[in-house]
């Protein structure tokens, strides 16, 4: 009796040892989770390297980034992630401490502390219409001891203080037509020129005083042939346009206030003519180029304002702005791909024929074309000069280049990712290099005994040192090879520039990356964009020896028709099995349920003109799919009409179209929505791979709940057509906004509800049976969540045990979607604090464990939420049993724990997405969330209950066991002793 | 603890016609953030620099910086309910609600729609720190008897030291009886278990 008291004592004991600790110690931080930071495609890059010191440049990016990166190892010092819509048109460093950015097509300035990145001062600057955003920063011009700043933004010309963005005065340039192309400051001279055209065949000039804004001198001449594109600026008085066929170079001279055109045919200069031709603006004097089709031109402006061709070539060729060099000459670089290699080189401006520089630099074929250059020059220890040149590539990617050699490369292309899939690494086997775990049981042991020193508080600084680093290095983490709880995967992620990367988990680094062909600018497809990416090919079972795959799809161009393209690509050796270019569009993507003799995955595709395509095009794979032709169901969203449509099945198509794999459709049902009073804001489904573990819920007083689960259901939310604007553009009345569970098969509405007062932007997740969806509540003004969950009618009846037991039960009765379901809904609302940017929800193999929310906050972080306090059955005063079950009680906001974000004290700037994928341990599961950075973790929503964590201390357990051991013979021999007495006795 | 130094700002909120004419209906909102000092000098260390305080508006519309002495201000605002909040890694700022009125030009609201509390100036301050990591409890003897592993040892010491006890104050008949029983139920003693103990 009293061992067994001992023994519930010590059981109790045990398991109120195992507290609960959420969250992570901040010596944790790195052990599972990586953070990346990124920019995105460079869009202008501005060197300060004048100065003995360090050696900076000044970039902003297509994502809307303005950072400082270190130009000798491409770290980033400072950074800055504007609005989505706040677009940076220029930037430009001033007064040498200052970086200028111009943003929202020309109507934010702002100043940015170039060692720190403070903002320094910030203007608003407004205009009568909308133009061309120009921005420039003269470096010797200086109204009363103040450097300005000169704008040219909404048809008004401006003068900022560089010091603390006063405007010193504005122009308004309000001529009807009048579109203004390049605003020109001779280096030099108070004067500034504003060049344009009106009304399409009048070259206009105006000549303005820099220092008060006067207007000097204002000509205008008429050209017939009318003017077409760009201009680029060639001397300070001298423009090179070209009329509306494309086919004639103007030189536009406007010296002393007289505006003179010299025509020259572009067949004159070339033999050949490939069409209309386009001007690549340079900022080189006497240099610019044209473009046409892929044949690339520079020409030569002479004194006497010839044009004289220098070079042609069918490469794809950039060129750099001009980088002022010693006694006003100009340099400037051009760059070209030549199979594995790129050519740079650097001239002078004046002088055509010799090279100050030229290189040759081995490049990896993924990187694509070269796309931007920027240039910088340093002295060398012999007084030449050296160059820099600093190259934005086709895949997004950043380098520099020095010497003929990459001295540093910036993945910059995972900024802007599109879609993400995972794959398993391989097994791990002989042949298989794995990298040494452990060297042996002395090292072993060492390492746990510093762990044991660290928990007792007895390590000294250089033993936490040693323990970190231990931690943090541990090779197992980064191998090459699967592990037992799956934790180390690929990430598969597509980005927008049509590169593929395969990301470690473990650690992050790029495993491999391929530049997609099918996605690359061809002369049949100009614009391909990148859709999404699908599991192809998973093999276990049947097909062991086949590396898994994937399907990346795209289409070329942003219309709906566009054609599309495949490419299927081995996720072992990240190399592309095999493309196809498609006759017809790709609307919709549907994986199906289904997979052939060698694990690959049945995949619909429905064109524009909705005909179904199967892929993979074999005969196994159309006799798979023959069988299954009647169940298989769809439903299609079209948000500008406001129609939700369902689609089934017909058969083979018929027409002109004759292909094995096309099928027809037909429409089965469609929801209209009343276009005058709702618009449709959001629609989501479950997750397809999503694994539910068991239908039924146990509730207090040993009740038991059905859970509804359906993988048709879909999530609609609707909103008055007023309250769609943004927040604070509707008043309570006017606003409303409707959520709906449809079931897709039949189109039957299971469930509406309306929030009156409610508006969007609406972020909602679906996971078993319960939705959750965020949207913002005008009357409270507070943003709100609401949790539906839809439950079973039908099996309400089967809790009592002897119906089981005597067969009376309706288990077994056919489920059919047509028969009306007997559901009921329980849902309940919350006050959430923050903006929501994307809402997750974590998933685990078995679906066992517990859930999270996964919260993408507005300030870019991820708060992970217990779906315990959105549980529709929370009350403010829970019975004990309720308690008992897990009832929270209700609170009328959600709580936000500091503890429970998932990203600790990181930003994952501009987050767009967060993926949630299963381990095979079922605790765990990997959260990925992405956007300007990424940032990777595990996590345990109930706790590891199934393995035992990192920080276990073997070397402790030893010690214990040892112990024992030595407790257990010394009681032994004590006992010996004393029956050896007490028999002498 | 925490010396805030009182600092005497006036009306901040300032909602003028601005000075386009095409846009008479837009307004600008200006207003400051102010970050205690001494808030975030305890625990870990926080960069409280003010280069990474965003502030934002109607969920991410527009997004603004803090100048150095953290006053902020968004242009071109059309009159109506907004939304401002601060996002600052390490404090918990509660969103505000700003009412700009087009009928009075200069008049503005603001409450803090956590608690609803109105503020006459628009200055954000922090409702509270955020501590993103848990604190290590140092290390203590009761941590370590809590442990598995000392509940181990805390087990068997008293097994070996009070056990004996209880068997003393057993009715020697019933130990008999009991010894008795576990000898027919043929329970392996420890001693038989030890190698040594085959001997006996």
């Amino acid at each position: 009796m009293a061992i067994r008291s001992f023994l519930i004592l010590f059981i109790l004991f045990f398991f109120s040892s195992l507290n609960p600790i959420l969250s992570l110690y901040e010596d944790q931080v790195g052990l599972v989770d990586w953070h990346q930071q990124y920019l995105g495609k460079v869009k202008q890059a501005v060197f300060h390297t004048h100065k003995t010191g360090r050696k900076r440049v000044v970039v902003s990016t297509e994502e809307n980034v303005v950072a400082l990166l270190d130009l000798r190892q491409g770290e980033i010092f400072w950074r800055h992630v504007l609005g989505s819509n706040d677009v940076i048109d220029g930037i430009d460093i001033a007064l040498g401490k200052y970086v200028i950015t111009l943003s929202s097509g020309g109507s934010i300035l702002r100043a940015w502390n170039l060692p720190d990145g403070q903002m320094v001062w910030e203007s608003s600057l407004r205009g009568p219409k909308h133009s061309k955003s120009l921005l420039l920063v003269p470096t010797n011009l200086k109204i009363e001891k103040d450097n300005i700043v000169i704008i040219f933004s909404n048809g008004r010309l401006n003068a900022v203080s560089c010091i603390d963005g006063e405007v010193l005065w504005e122009k308004d340039f309000e001529g009807e037509s009048l579109e203004v192309q390049q605003v020109i400051q001779p280096p030099g001279s108070n004067l500034i020129y504003v060049v344009g055209f009106a009304s399409s065949s009048l070259f206009e000039m105006y000549q303005i005083n820099a220092l008060n804004g006067e207007l000097l001198k204002h000509e205008s001449a008429a050209f017939s042939g009318g003017f077409l594109g760009e201009v680029s600026p060639v001397f300070s008085e001298t423009v090179v346009a070209l009329d509306s066929t494309g086919l004639i170079l103007l030189t536009v001279s406007f010296q002393n206030g007289m505006i003179s055109f010299q025509q020259t045919p572009i067949s004159n200069l070339v033999k050949d003519s490939f069409g209309p031709a386009k001007i690549i603006p340079s900022s080189v004097t006497g240099i610019f180029a044209i473009k046409m089709n892929a044949v690339t031109i520079v020409i030569r402006v002479t004194d006497e304002n010839k044009l004289e061709v220098v070079e042609k070539t069918n490469h794809e060729t950039s060129i750099s702005d001009a980088l002022p060099v010693s006694e006003g000459q100009q340099a400037f670089a051009l760059v070209q791909r030549a199979g594995p290699e790129i050519h740079l080189r650097v001239k002078l401006a004046h002088n055509w024929d010799d090279n100050l520089l030229k290189e040759s630099v081995k490049m990896d074929q993924h990187r694509g074309l070269v796309h931007k250059i920027y240039i910088n020059n340093y002295i060398r220890t012999d007084k030449s000069y050296g160059f820099r040149a600093l190259i934005v590539m086709e895949d997004h990617s950043l380098l520099l280049l020095q010497q003929g050699e990459i001295v540093w490369s910036r993945e910059d292309g995972l900024a802007s990712i599109i879609d993400v899939t995972t794959s398993e690494l391989p097994v791990e086997r002989d042949g298989v290099s794995v990298a040494k775990v452990e060297h042996n049981l002395f090292e072993w042991l060492k390492g746990h005994m510093l762990k044991l020193k660290g928990t007792l508080m007895l390590a000294s600084p250089q033993d936490i040192a040693a323990i970190q680093s231990m931690r943090l290095k541990n090779s197992e983490k980064s191998k090459m090879t699967r592990d037992h709880n799956g934790f180390r995967k690929l990430l598969i992620v597509l980005t927008r520039a049509g590169k593929l990367f395969a990301l470690h988990t473990g650690d992050g680094h790029i495993v491999w990356s391929y530049l997609l062909q099918s996605l690359q600018k061809s002369k049949v497809c100009q614009h391909p964009i990148g859709l999404n990416l699908y599991k192809w090919q998973v093999p276990h079972h049947h097909a062991m020896d086949e590396n898994p795959s994937v399907l990346v799809i795209g289409k070329c161009g942003p219309s709906s028709d566009a054609p599309g393209a495949l490419s299927f690509v081995d996720t072992y050796t990240g190399k592309e099995l095999s493309s196809l270019s498609l006759v017809h569009s790709v609307a919709q993507v549907i994986p199906l349920p289904y997979t052939d003799s060698t694990e690959q995955r049945l995949h619909l595709l429905i064109d524009a003109d909705k005909h179904a395509h199967l892929y993979p095009k074999t005969p196994e794979a159309i006799s798979i799919f023959e069988r299954e032709l009647s169940n298989i169901y769809w439903y299609s969203v079209e948000d500008d009409n406001g129609i939700i449509k369902g689609h089934a099945l017909r058969g083979k198509c018929t027409g002109e179209v004759a292909d094995e794999v096309c099928f027809d459709t037909r429409e089965l049902w469609s929801i209209v929505f009343p276009s005058e009073s709702e618009k449709i804001i959001a629609t989501v489904t479950r997750k397809l791979n999503e694994v539910v573990h068991t239908q039924a819920k146990v509730i207090a007083d040993q009740e038991v709940m059905y859970k509804y689960i359906s993988r048709n259901l879909l999530f609609v939310a609707t909103v008055a057509l007023k309250g769609s604007g943004e927040i604070g553009s509707v008043t309570p009345e006017e606003s409303w906004l409707v959520a709906y569970l449809i079931d897709t098969v039949t189109g039957r509405i299971l469930h509406r509800v309306t929030h009156h007062g409610s508006q969007g932007p609406v972020h909602a997740v679906f996971s078993e049976n319960w939705v959750v969806y965020h949207y913002f509540n005008l009357k409270a003004h507070r943003y709100e969540m609401s949790v539906i969950e839809i439950y079973d009618q039908s099996r309400a009846d089967n809790k009592d045990v002897w119906k089981l037991v005597l067969g009376k039960h309706n288990l077994t009765s056919p489920i059919s979607l047509y028969s009306r379901p007997d559901v009921i809904t329980k849902s309940q609302s919350y006050f959430f604090t923050h903006s929501v940017k994307t809402i997750a929800v974590t998933s685990t193999t078995k679906g066992i464990t517990s859930k999270q929310l996964l919260i993408g906050t507005i300030g870019d972080q991820v708060l992970a939420l217990d779906k315990r306090f959105l549980d529709p059955r929370r009350t403010v005063n829970p019975t004990q049993a309720e308690k008992e079950e897990g009832i929270i009680p209700l609170t009328d906001s959600l709580p936000i724990i500091p503890q429970s974000y998932v990203t600790h004290a990181l930003r994952v700037e501009g987050l767009r997405g967060i993926i949630t994928v299963p381990a095979k341990l079922e605790s765990t599961t990997l959260v990925f969330a992405h956007g300007v950075d990424l940032f990777f973790t595990q996590l345990a929503p109930s706790r590891t209950y199934d393995s035992l964590t990192d920080d276990f201390n073997y070397a402790l357990l030893l010690i214990t066991i040892v112990a024992l051991v030595a407790a257990i013979s010394l009681t032994w021999t004590l006992s010996e002793r004393k029956e050896l007495q007490e028999n002498w006795r | 603890m925490a010396a805030v130094t009182p600092l005497l700002l006036l009306l901040l909120l300032s909602s003028a016609p601005s000075f386009s004419s095409e846009s008479r209906n837009a307004y600008n909102i200006n207003g400051r953030v102010k970050i205690p000092q001494g808030l975030g000098t305890k625990g870990y260390a926080l960069p409280g620099r003010m280069s990474n305080v965003k502030v934002l508006l109607n969920g991410g519309q527009n997004i603004t910086f803090l100048r150095p002495d953290g006053y902020f201000s968004f242009h071109n605002i059309p009159a109506g309910t907004h939304l401002i909040e601060v996002s600052a890694i390490g404090y918990f700022f509660s969103p505000v609600r700003v009412d700009v009125s087009a009928r009075n030009p200069g008049k503005v609201q603001a409450a803090l729609t956590e608690n609803r509390k109105g503020l006459s100036e628009l200055v954000l301050e922090p409702l509270r720190e955020e501590q993103y990591y848990e604190i290590r409890e140092p290390f203590s003897i009761m941590s370590l008897l809590k442990s598995p592993m000392g509940l181990m040892v805390g087990f068997m010491l008293a097994v070996a030291f009070l056990m004996p006890k209880l068997v003393e104050n057993m009715d020697p008949e019933e130990m008999r009886r009991a010894q008795e029983e576990m000898r027919s139920q043929g329970v392996p003693s420890l001693s038989s278990l030890l190698p040594g103990g085959a001997m006996n």
